[in-house]
């Protein structure tokens, strides 16, 4: 299938000299939820901006569904949603009038039914004749939210979603995302929090100083990526390693009662029939064992020190 | 053209204007009815007469083009520095609109509005002095094409400000002065032959004089010379514009 955004040979070079996008190319499927992940500074907040039109792109071309956004710019923006990082609402404007004006901009007609629907899914439909300078933190983040959405789009961009806000607010937004996706939206959010990535998204991508690292299925990522651990609970404390298990991978931690065995899951094979074998004739006993796999965000602080 | 970004913007600027009623309505009202007293009452009295006309309603056009300039420059301008001030400019930026539609939607608000004081500005003027209004077609012609160029450079000044002081500096140091000094409240045929040379400078004459004709049949300088001085200055506020939006200069990075 045709992917929804083609992004080809995108550099940005900022006035002050900042380069901060290098030679980006990327494609986001139709229908997927892709987060970008990347430390602060990394240019994810430059690369939304240049695809919603905010900033103009040093080279290179930015498709979205058929449509260059440079030259076809109306049809590609009448696309697309964006929901800024920052809080930035008209203080003196109710919510209602707010995300009317919204939909208005984008070309549309006004439809108050969609506006209703949006604000009850959002949970704002109390707040509707509220000025949204009266409204808290999350609440904003709700508003721009509708806004965002007030003119139905097919690509909705989430900049840092759920940055400071309260764990039922990003639940609320995390249901929200599975309905768009399931009504065919495609969702690009960028985040700080790996779990947020490693729970939403389909793919990854990471990008780092201004260049994308790597993009991989979140699955496959994880099992590609992912380090296993094995724990031993040993019967009988240990100083140290014996001599005849230094081949293996071996570290110990809890006092001495636990023996750590990393594995990488790619190899076929992970040396644990070896180890255990090794373990016996050695006469170290145990009474218990479990295996834990290595989380996005250990894979992603891997990633970004090994490149650094 | 996008026409529903148009309403809207032209919707949300109005709505301002309404939910401040009081300073954007009540506050010309009562500056012009002091000027109707101070000037009219206390150098009328001693003014009778300016080219055939009672000082009273010699000095109403003037008064209502000082309004229109201030009111257009002051309304256009905020209406474009708040949302970069705030930071909303981001969905005007990432909004399917062409600079004609931002500039059609901001620059058609401010004129609006200057244009509804202007004529409660008559309207309190008309309890004061009688009014007759010599050629009303040329009046309104006047009123819309000030009203849309001082808008426009208003814009201008929005988009070029980085700070509320700069918003402030262009109508506190160039607009008032040059409208006290273009002739509001008297003729420049009055003043000494190298005042009136040099006030041939200022284009708020031109304003001004073209206004007065409109609503007196006389003027201090040819009406067509005063059109064509709009209509220039015109001209430069929209090159002025799209060369701001070409450029995206303090709009995008």
């Amino acid at each position: 299938m045709q992917p929804i955004i083609t992004i080809t040979d995108l550099s940005k070079t900022y006035a002050s000299g900042l380069s901060a996008l290098k030679n980006v190319n990327l494609e986001i499927r139709r229908g997927e939820i892709f987060a970008l992940l990347g430390p602060n500074g990394a240019g994810k907040s430059t690369l939304i901006n240049v695809v919603c039109g905010i900033v103009t792109p040093t080279t290179g071309t930015i498709v979205a569904d058929g449509h260059d956004i440079a030259i076809d710019y109306r049809a590609a923006r009448r696309l697309i949603g964006l929901v800024p990082q920052e809080l930035t609402t008209d203080a003196f404007e109710t919510v209602f009038n707010t995300v009317s004006f919204s939909r208005g901009l984008f070309g549309l007609r006004k439809d108050p039914g969609h506006i209703e629907r949006v604000l009850k899914e959002l949970s704002l439909w109390d707040k509707r004749d509220s000025r949204i300078m009266t409204l808290s933190g999350g609440m904003k983040r709700r508003v721009l939210i509708a806004k965002a959405l007030s003119h139905e789009p097919k690509i909705l961009f989430l900049d840092e979603p759920t940055a400071g806000v309260d764990v039922e607010l990003r639940q609320d937004m995390w249901r929200m995302v599975r309905r768009l996706r399931e009504s065919g939206v495609t969702v690009i959010l960028t985040t700080h929090y790996i779990e947020e990535a490693e729970e939403m998204a389909d793919r990854v991508g990471v990008i780092r100083k201004g260049e994308i690292v790597l993009v991989e299925e979140k699955a496959e990522l994880m099992r590609k990526l992912g380090k296993k651990q094995l724990t031993l609970h040993l019967q009988d404390k240990l100083d140290a390693i014996p001599e005849l298990l230094a081949d293996h991978d071996l570290s110990l931690s809890g006092n001495g009662q636990e023996l750590i065995y990393t594995y990488d899951t790619r190899g076929g094979r992970t040396g644990i029939t070896g180890l255990l074998t090794d373990l016996a004739a050695a006469g170290i006993r145990f009474q218990d064992l479990q295996t834990s796999q290595s989380s996005l965000e250990e894979i992603f602080v891997d990633l970004v020190r090994e490149q650094a | 053209m996008n026409a529903p970004a148009i309403r809207a913007i032209y919707g949300f600027e109005m709505a301002r204007f309404w939910r401040t009623a009081l300073q954007s309505i009540v506050a010309p009202v009562v500056s012009t009815s002091l000027y109707f007293v101070v000037f009219g009452a206390a150098i009328g009295a001693r003014v009778q007469e300016v080219d055939g006309v009672p000082y009273g309603a010699f000095i109403v056009p003037g008064l209502m083009m000082l309004s229109l300039l201030t009111q257009s420059i002051a309304n256009a301008s905020f209406g474009i520095y708040f949302p970069r001030f705030a930071g909303t400019i981001y969905e005007l930026l990432s909004a399917p609109v062409s600079p004609f539609d931002i500039v059609a939607g901001y620059v058609g608000a401010a004129a609006s509005k200057s244009i509804l004081i202007g004529l409660i500005i008559l309207g309190t003027a008309a309890l004061f002095v009688p009014l007759h209004i010599a050629h009303p077609v040329w009046m309104v012609f006047f009123l819309l094409l000030t009203a849309v160029t001082f808008s426009l450079f208003g814009f201008v000044i929005g988009l070029w400000a980085d700070g509320f002081e700069k918003l402030q500096l262009v109508p506190l140091l160039i607009v008032t002065p040059l409208t006290f000094l273009g002739g509001s409240f008297y003729s420049i045929d009055v003043l000494p032959p190298f005042w009136r040379a040099v006030s041939h400078l200022n284009p708020v004459v031109y304003l001004i004089s073209a206004f007065r004709w409109a609503f007196f049949g006389r003027a201090d300088v040819g009406i067509g010379i005063s059109l064509t001085m709009v209509a220039l200055f015109l001209v430069l506020c929209l090159g002025a514009v799209s060369w701001m939006f070409k450029t995206g200069y303090r709009l995008k990075s």
